[in-house]
């Protein structure tokens, strides 16, 4: 799966708070999670993202809260893929099991600027960015969960297996 | 510790660090915001029964009692779920309380045993020799099916207390002390063990608090092998048979460090970080505060009701402050009240609240607005955590929090006299 859009960056720590804060989680209707998402930090963030952008954070993404409305937020905001110096590690399994792609690499993190236009390849995962003409490898995931991704995400996985 | 409980679940001798193993769960938890989408996932599984009704548990507590129509509409919509698979955990208010408070409590929660929750608290389980751990709501849908989870065994990092603590030096202070040195990515993919003669001497309540915040660390769990004092703490509870998996004497670590406590004071994390601590004798600024918030998963059991009542015991909260006192669950509150906790809470000008979540997570019953500065015996102090995104949390024990809210800034309890 190949992946293009532009780059909203962000610094360390960004946290499930500041992703989806806890006053709109009464409910988890799509519209109302994309409509706030990352309103804390960066409250333009919903008005100017388009389909397809893509999400670089510094270390630690995702952090805090277990809340599943922080990857889906991101998701339904339209943001196509997340890349980050490191992830939450709670984040990091809700995103391989609800299917928003994700990738680490500290180096492509390093050279993104806000704006820039990435390529991403996820089955390869590598980033490209457009700008720099630089390539950057993203650590690969373990087979197991590839396997989940590959099932489209944890619910296809688990169905498989019990129905 | 954590490769034994893993392995034990999921049939193998042994596990090192970097295996994924799909693993057997003995618990199930969710609250009313991550359930309601974990029932979602869990109807397009298509199975129609739950793996093992005694073993979900569902707390509405985040929002509970409801906020407003939606919180109710989820409520309700994991009511009904209940209901309709007969959860024996269903915890509905007036028997409820803070899940993490009430599961230990109830018995749900023992040693050697596997917990996962879909709230990032569920660390707080390692304080009874559990592996607790916090997933998403998808994770849970997948484990109220099948019963099972996925982990990737992580390395553990084992933390050694040494020496004695100093007096109004809590579980809550060698967490943020030790958050403080590491940092909130310092444990990220690992599991954090705690030891040593300071967490023996802990009670059980000190405990649970230390292990609550191995999240804020990045840890996928606080672990304390499991003692006297866990068996004690245990007896008329537990509701299942269960074996107590501590680590061997020749366990491998990533990696040990040693504290000595006698040289801790009492911590404060400043905003916007758990990270952010300062000892109490660091401060040379008198930061006010508009209010000062007592209980939650982190300290809202009764020896932290006690140490904030000791110290309230015949005095005025600061008439620039509000003081909320949230008890952790039914049988903390009424044993709170039977000891008169609440006649010393009322009297010195505080309020005390029916068990919830409420404002550590900026739900309710105690919103920030900008600009204003809480200490919080809470977990986080995240930007917009208790409200408004312009307003401050300081993390902080109960004594500090105490002391704080009689003298209208962050103070330690030596200034309350």
């Amino acid at each position: 799966m190949k992946l293009k859009g532009k780059v909203f960056k962000y610094g360390d720590n960004v946290d499930t708070d500041v992703i989806i804060p806890a006053r709109y989680l009464n409910s988890s209707d799509p519209a109302n999670l994309a409509a706030h998402c990352m309103e804390d930090i960066d409250k333009d963030f919903a008005d100017e993202v388009s389909q397809g952008d893509i999400i670089v954070g510094g270390k630690n993404f995702g952090s805090g809260s277990s809340r599943e409305h922080a990857p889906l937020a991101i998701k339904y905001a339209g943001v196509s893929c997340v890349v980050a110096e490191s992830f939450a590690r709670i984040f990091y399994r809700n995103s391989i099991n609800i299917g928003l792609p994700i990738l680490e690499s500290p180096e492509a993190v390093q050279a993104a600027e806000s704006g820039d236009q990435l390529e991403v390849d996820i089955d390869k995962g590598e980033i490209k960015n457009l700008r720099t003409g630089k390539t950057y490898q993203a650590a690969p995931f373990p087979p197991f969960m590839q396997e989940i991704i590959k099932d489209g995400g944890l619910i296809e996985h688990v169905k498989k297996e019990l129905v | 510790m954590i490769e034994k409980i893993l392995a034990a679940h999921s049939d193998q001798d042994q596990l090192k660090p970097g295996d994924i193993v799909n693993a057997r769960v003995d618990m199930v938890l969710g609250n009313d915001i991550t359930t309601p989408v974990a029932v979602e996932e869990f109807n397009k599984i298509g199975v129609d029964k739950v793996f093992d009704k005694d073993r979900i548990a569902i707390v509405p507590d985040h929002f509970a009692p409801n906020k407003d129509i939606k919180a109710a509409e989820q409520v309700n919509m994991i009511r009904k779920f209940a209901k309709k698979h007969d959860i024996t955990n269903f915890f509905e208010v007036g028997q409820m309380g803070i899940e993490h408070v009430i599961l230990p409590e109830k018995g749900l929660t023992l040693p050697g045993e596997i917990i996962i929750g879909a709230d990032s608290h569920t660390c707080t389980y390692g304080a009874l020799g559990a592996l607790g751990t916090g997933v998403g709501s998808t994770d849970m849908a997948a484990a109220m099916a099948a019963g099972k989870a996925w982990f990737k065994v992580p390395p553990t990092i084992k933390f050694v207390y040494k020496g004695e603590l100093k007096p109004h030096v809590s579980g809550k202070d060698l967490i943020l002390y030790t958050i403080g040195k590491i940092g909130v990515d310092g444990a990220l993919y690992k599991a954090m063990e705690f030891t040593g003669e300071a967490i023996d001497n802990l009670s059980m309540e000190g405990r649970m608090t230390m292990s609550n915040m191995a999240i804020e660390a990045g840890g996928k769990a606080g672990l304390i092998a499991a003692d006297e004092k866990t068996e004690e703490y245990l007896k008329g509870r537990t509701q299942r048979d269960y074996t107590v998996r501590n680590a061997d004497p020749d366990a491998e670590y990533e990696q040990v460090i040693e504290i000595d406590v006698s040289q801790i004071e009492p911590q404060i994390a400043f905003p916007s970080l758990p990270e952010n601590t300062k000892g109490l004798d660091e401060i040379d600024e008198k930061i006010e505060i508009q209010q000062s918030v007592i209980g939650s998963c982190t300290n809202g059991r009764i020896e932290d009701l006690r140490v904030a009542a000791e110290i309230l015991k015949g005095q005025q909260v600061n008439k620039n402050v509000r003081c909320l006192v949230f008890p952790g669950s039914q049988a903390v509150y009424k044993q709170a009240m039977n000891e008169g906790l609440f006649d010393i809470f009322i009297d010195a000008g505080a309020a005390v609240s029916t068990p919830t979540c409420g404002p550590c997570l900026g739900g309710h019953m105690g919103i920030l607005a900008e600009g204003e500065r809480a200490i919080s015996t809470t977990n986080r102090n995240f930007v917009g955590r208790m409200g408004s995104p312009g307003s401050e949390v300081y993390l902080a024990s109960p004594a500090i929090a105490a002391a704080s809210a009689v003298k209208g800034y962050i103070a330690g309890p030596e200034e309350v006299k």
